[in-house]
């Protein structure tokens, strides 16, 4: 169902709101797209209507892949994690990061977060956390849970390019000399045993500039950054290019400056 | 032709500006204009569009919840639906529609009734107003386009 013709005086098209609806409220569309193991697969989780369509647009810019679910509950539905029983289809299933919005009914996205941190299945895909509201306290119990990085609402077209930056993808080739240029406003730094790597997201900053590399690993691995603090000028870090060498480091900002 | 394009072109600048001057709109509807190209030419005012239904639903869940007829006001459902608001018109980049929910929001804490109520009104006439001057504005594109011009960047500094 569904008119054809688009309006351009600020309705909205029946065909396009029906797309959206049916991808935005379930969440899951009729039955799950042969797998593309070579585009980077996003669920973003987020009871807002508005702002699942507007970080499902972002994120499709970036060229991902998007499944928007509205709540928690759903989330782990289409993880396969709502019952004790591994899910026949795991094996098909590829998620590359996990983006959840903080404050939502029922099961808020801090609960999800350790729900997947808890599952042997994906704990190790990376959950980035929103949230509109700043509270220090709040971002450093995401972190401390395994959050892979928290963004402050609104959510930018740098913030996900960001992220974007940080997934590996399997069909890009490994480049000789990556080169990255990393967040400037780490204050400091602390390098702990490997662990999920961490990188705080301030509201703003630069888009990272990165050479995209092949993993041969699962699909989940994260690019990890260097710990030093960095300044305004272009960073001269070279990136190890292998899967296995990735330097694991922890980043936790004093003083995030947010907002 | 060129001098209607040129003039609409003009209008359009000059009207966003005002918008953006007087509040109605701020950099996240800026970073939304990014995110339209050629194969989401409507993006921005499809995402408008569902915001205003956004804000019909919750003002008439406000409004519900404010309703003392039924009993007991519940704070804290009013405040639940004004962080909602808050957080849409936050994404799309309504100015004064999020900062009056800012006010709303610290009413509810207070559980002060007059001063939601007032917030209730003030949401409702500035939701509109946005709207109003939304559509107009996207009137002008149309007619830039329908004109053979092309909708020019703003630079809003």
């Amino acid at each position: 169902m569904g008119k054809e013709k688009k309006q351009i005086d600020g309705g909205v098209s029946c065909l396009r709101r029906a797309e959206m609806n049916m991808m935005s409220v379930g969440g899951m569309e009729s039955a799950p797209a042969p797998l593309d193991l070579e585009e980077v697969h996003v669920l973003a989780v987020d009871d807002s209507l508005v702002d699942r369509i507007v970080i499902e647009r972002l994120l499709r810019i970036t060229s991902c892949k998007v499944t928007a679910v509205d709540s928690g509950w759903r989330a782990l539905e289409f993880l396969g994690l709502d019952n004790d029983k591994a899910s026949a289809q795991l094996d098909r299933l590829k998620v590359d990061l996990i983006i959840t919005d903080y404050c939502m009914p029922g099961m808020t996205g801090y609960e999800l977060l350790k729900k997947i941190k808890e599952s042997s299945n994906f704990r190790e895909v990376p959950v980035v956390i929103m949230s509109s509201e700043n509270v220090m306290t709040r971002i450093d119990r995401c972190l401390e849970e395994g959050a892979q990085d928290f963004l402050l609402k609104p959510v930018k077209l740098a913030d996900v390019k960001r992220l974007r930056s940080h997934l590996a993808t399997k069909d890009v080739k490994l480049s000789t000399g990556n080169k990255r240029k990393l967040p400037e406003d780490s204050d400091s730094v602390t390098i702990t045993p490997p662990s999920p790597s961490l990188t705080i997201s301030p509201e703003s900053s630069p888009p990272l500039t990165i050479s995209p590399h092949s993993s041969d690993s699962s699909s989940s691995l994260v690019e990890m950054f260097s710990s030093s603090p960095i300044d305004d000028d272009e960073d001269e870090d070279v990136l190890t290019s292998s899967p296995e060498e990735s330097p694991i480091r922890r980043q936790k900002m004093r003083s995030p400056g947010l907002d | 032709m060129d001098a209607l394009i040129s003039q609409l072109q003009r209008q359009f600048r000059d009207y966003t500006i005002s918008l953006y001057q007087q509040d109605f709109l701020d950099d996240q509807f800026t970073e939304l204009k990014k995110l339209q190209d050629d194969g989401s030419p409507d993006f921005v005012a499809e995402v408008l569009s569902l915001f205003f239904e956004d804000c019909v639903k919750l003002i008439s869940n406000m409004a519900r919840a404010l309703d003392q007829t039924t009993g007991a006001v519940d704070f804290s459902t009013v405040g639940a639906s004004v962080h909602q608001l808050k957080g849409s018109s936050s994404s799309v980049g309504a100015k004064r529609v999020k900062a009056l929910c800012v006010s709303f929001k610290d009413f509810c804490e207070a559980q002060n009734f007059e001063g939601c109520v007032r917030c209730l009104q003030q949401v409702d006439i500035e939701y509109k107003t946005l709207k109003t001057k939304l559509q107009d504005l996207f009137n002008l594109e149309k007619q830039i386009i329908q004109a053979g011009g092309i909708v020019p960047q703003v630079d809003i500094n």
